[in-house]
């Protein structure tokens, strides 16, 4: 588990992390949502120790993290790059073998990202020489190499079109599913919400929402509720104690609170058949809106 | 998770696998192949083609004799002679220019002369008159100093290679930090390897770079200073070039150790331009000291230790003999321990500037923290 305990962060005046603390669970994929100049890439950063924060820590596994801790991290910086004139294959293996993996293994590792990423056809040829999808899958392949023990992704998804999307999402999930944390941020919300277990919202470095993303949606349900039935649902604006926000035939919207919302299903149960009610749940980009005003 | 794939990374190791694919990238890029290859090509030719056009000058000095007026120069080395029957006969080789001289009988030489006449179209033919005089015997009381020109043209060569391998190697040490500022894979790089790993292994790679390209100009010069028969001049220079190397190794150190710190200040390569500004000036400065003053033994000596143009003076020095045996190896220490300062302050600022991307870090930034 990677924990970061009450980070702050300042440019000189300008406070860019004001005590940030969230954690990444082992085998969970978490998403790290935030305007741009929340804060996210920053936290990244001193996550990855290539900047230094003002207070607070970083912690995996409850102990402090040292420089060969951080070396079996996986690191996707924001700003892409790697070796223009090398080829694929030959970066992916020097990039392992600097965090300590033994040439050999690296070289296989190498081989199995480059053909799992869809780039077997590209892999002997120099970075600069391939399309802009296919170099943000050697970033991935890159921050993959030395199979991390954590990952921290800035924006992998940027840049890549839905096909690609689909296989990125398949090797991060793999990598969860082994019990690695995972950290990204991502602008897609869609995205995050489809994906992640959790869900950490920042704006103006501080954290204003963090939790499954289940209960995040939860706690922030509100008191808005959907009703569908088979006849016309019309009545329902003629019940006192309650807004409808949305009306279209046997689909009704509506705001109340529980016992006024039980007794428009009791009504609605009378007058025939009841397909479908629930409370309504926020998307993440409703809850987003939400918690960051 | 398997973890035995894993080791752990001793700093050596980082620096080795840095500095390996410093070298890969180069050795591999076509541009460098080539220019090494242009390099060893002109530093050949150049002492091959002097040595055919100087010798060109000695070649024979085809004579003319009427009977046996030259029969002093028989056997002679560089006179080519023939023999004619007629003074006529003779002038009139000397004017279709079959020979270049003639020399023939005369009745009234002056004494103490020897009784022929040296005929010639325009000009004096000097060797032949040399060839025919009686010289005297001649004592030296001091060895012969080094001939000036050639003093000119062994310092020149010296500073020449100097400049051009440090301004090479220099600038591509500065390029590869750029490079990897700008793309921003040095933010994956710090994750790996500390930034002192990695400035060691760009400066230990381009320096072995640079340190086989001017063992290979030595040895192309020593295969054609032997091929053209200069053994001599070969062991007269050999010392002196052997220096030459060794201070060139440390010196380069240095070099690169500024040459890297100065490129982290940007984030761009069109910027490197004005931040390599004074460590272009301070590679040139020995160049163009040694051009103007390579006969000035104060200004020789005092370059000879000054840690910058030191791999330049000094052996020059050597080669001129000014230098005892004890200077080269002191001036070596005092480059070595400037060495070590210089790579010392150059890792702190490169350190300190590797992260900070946008415009350029200033020097004074750099230096605290």
């Amino acid at each position: 588990m990677l924990e970061i305990k009450n980070v702050s962060k300042h440019y000189g005046d300008r406070r860019v992390l004001d005590e940030v603390s969230f954690t990444v669970g082992g085998g969970r994929l978490t998403g790290f949502v935030g305007g741009n100049g929340a804060g996210k890439t920053t936290t990244m950063r001193i996550i990855l120790g290539v900047l230094g924060a003002d207070g607070g820590e970083v912690l995996l596994h409850g102990s402090t993290l040292d420089r060969e801790g951080r070396r079996r991290f996986g690191y996707m910086p924001e700003e892409r790059g790697l070796y223009p004139k090398m080829k694929v294959h030959e970066q992916l293996v020097y990039l392992a073998r600097l965090r300590g993996m033994r040439a050999g293994v690296a070289a296989e590792k190498a081989d199995e990202l480059i053909d799992r990423l869809e780039l077997t056809e590209r892999g002997d040829e120099p970075i600069e020489k391939l399309s802009l999808g296919n170099q943000q899958r050697a970033q991935i392949a890159a921050a993959l190499v030395h199979d991390p023990e954590v990952l921290v992704l800035d924006e992998p998804f940027s840049g890549l079109d839905p096909m690609a999307v689909e296989t990125v999402l398949g090797v991060l999930s793999e990598r969860a599913a082994r019990g690695v944390p995972v950290l990204f941020s991502s602008h897609q919300l869609d995205v995050v919400e489809r994906l992640c277990d959790d869900i950490v919202v920042i704006a103006d470095g501080r954290i204003r929402a963090a939790g499954t993303r289940d209960a995040l949606r939860e706690s922030n349900a509100g008191s808005q509720w959907e009703l569908q039935v088979a006849d016309d649902a019309a009545w329902v604006r003629e019940l006192p104690e309650l807004t409808v926000h949305e009306f279209d035939g046997g689909y009704v919207l509506f705001e109340a609170d529980e016992t006024v919302a039980q007794s428009v299903l009791q009504h609605a149960a009378k007058r025939g058949a009841v397909q479908r009610f629930a409370p309504r749940r926020p998307t993440l980009t409703e809850i987003f809106r939400e918690v960051v005003k | 998770m398997s973890t035995t794939s894993y080791a752990a990374l001793s700093t050596r190791q980082a620096v080795g696998l840095v500095a390996g694919r410093e070298i890969n990238s180069r050795v591999r890029s076509k541009s460098f192949l080539i220019s090494t290859a242009i390099l060893v090509i002109f530093v050949a030719a150049s002492i091959i083609i002097s040595n055919l056009l100087s010798s060109s000058g000695a070649t024979a000095t085809s004579v003319a004799s009427v009977g046996d007026a030259a029969s002093s120069l028989e056997g002679a080395p560089a006179i080519d002679l023939t023999t004619v029957d007629t003074v006529d006969e003779a002038e009139q080789l000397v004017l279709d220019g079959d020979v270049s001289a003639a020399v023939v009988p005369i009745d009234n030489a002056a004494p103490g002369t020897p009784a022929v006449e040296v005929i010639a179209l325009d000009e004096t033919p000097v060797a032949l008159v040399q060839a025919l005089s009686i010289a005297p015997e001649v004592r030296l009381l001091q060895e012969a100093p080094v001939d000036s020109g050639l003093a000119f043209l062994i310092s020149f060569a010296f500073g020449i290679v100097f400049f051009t391998a440090a301004i090479t190697f220099g600038s591509t040490i500065a390029q590869s930090v750029v490079e990897e500022k700008q793309t921003r894979i040095v933010e994956i790089l710090l994750t790996a390897v500390p930034a002192r790993a990695l400035l060691a292994g760009k400066v230990v790679g381009n320096s072995a770079l640079a340190l086989g390209q001017i063992v290979l100009i030595a040895v192309t010069a020593a295969l054609s200073l032997m091929l053209t028969g200069q053994d001599v001049l070969l062991s007269d220079l050999g010392p002196a070039a052997i220096w030459f190397v060794v201070f060139f190794a440390v010196g380069f150190v240095l070099l690169a150790a500024m040459f890297a710190a100065s490129a982290s200040l940007v984030s761009r390569m069109e910027d490197t331009g004005t931040v390599l500004q004074p460590v272009m000036w301070l590679v040139m400065l020995p160049y163009f000291l040694i051009i103007f003053f390579n006969d000035n033994e104060l200004i020789l000596t005092i370059m000879s230790y000054v840690p910058f143009s030191s791999p330049v003076g000094m052996p020059t020095r050597i080669f001129l003999e000014q230098a005892q045996w004890w200077e080269p190896l002191l001036s070596l220490v005092v480059l070595g321990a400037s060495a070590v300062l210089i790579v010392g302050i150059g890792a702190r600022i490169y350190e300190n500037s590797l992260l900070r991307m946008g415009g350029r870090v200033r020097l004074t930034e750099a230096l605290k923290s």
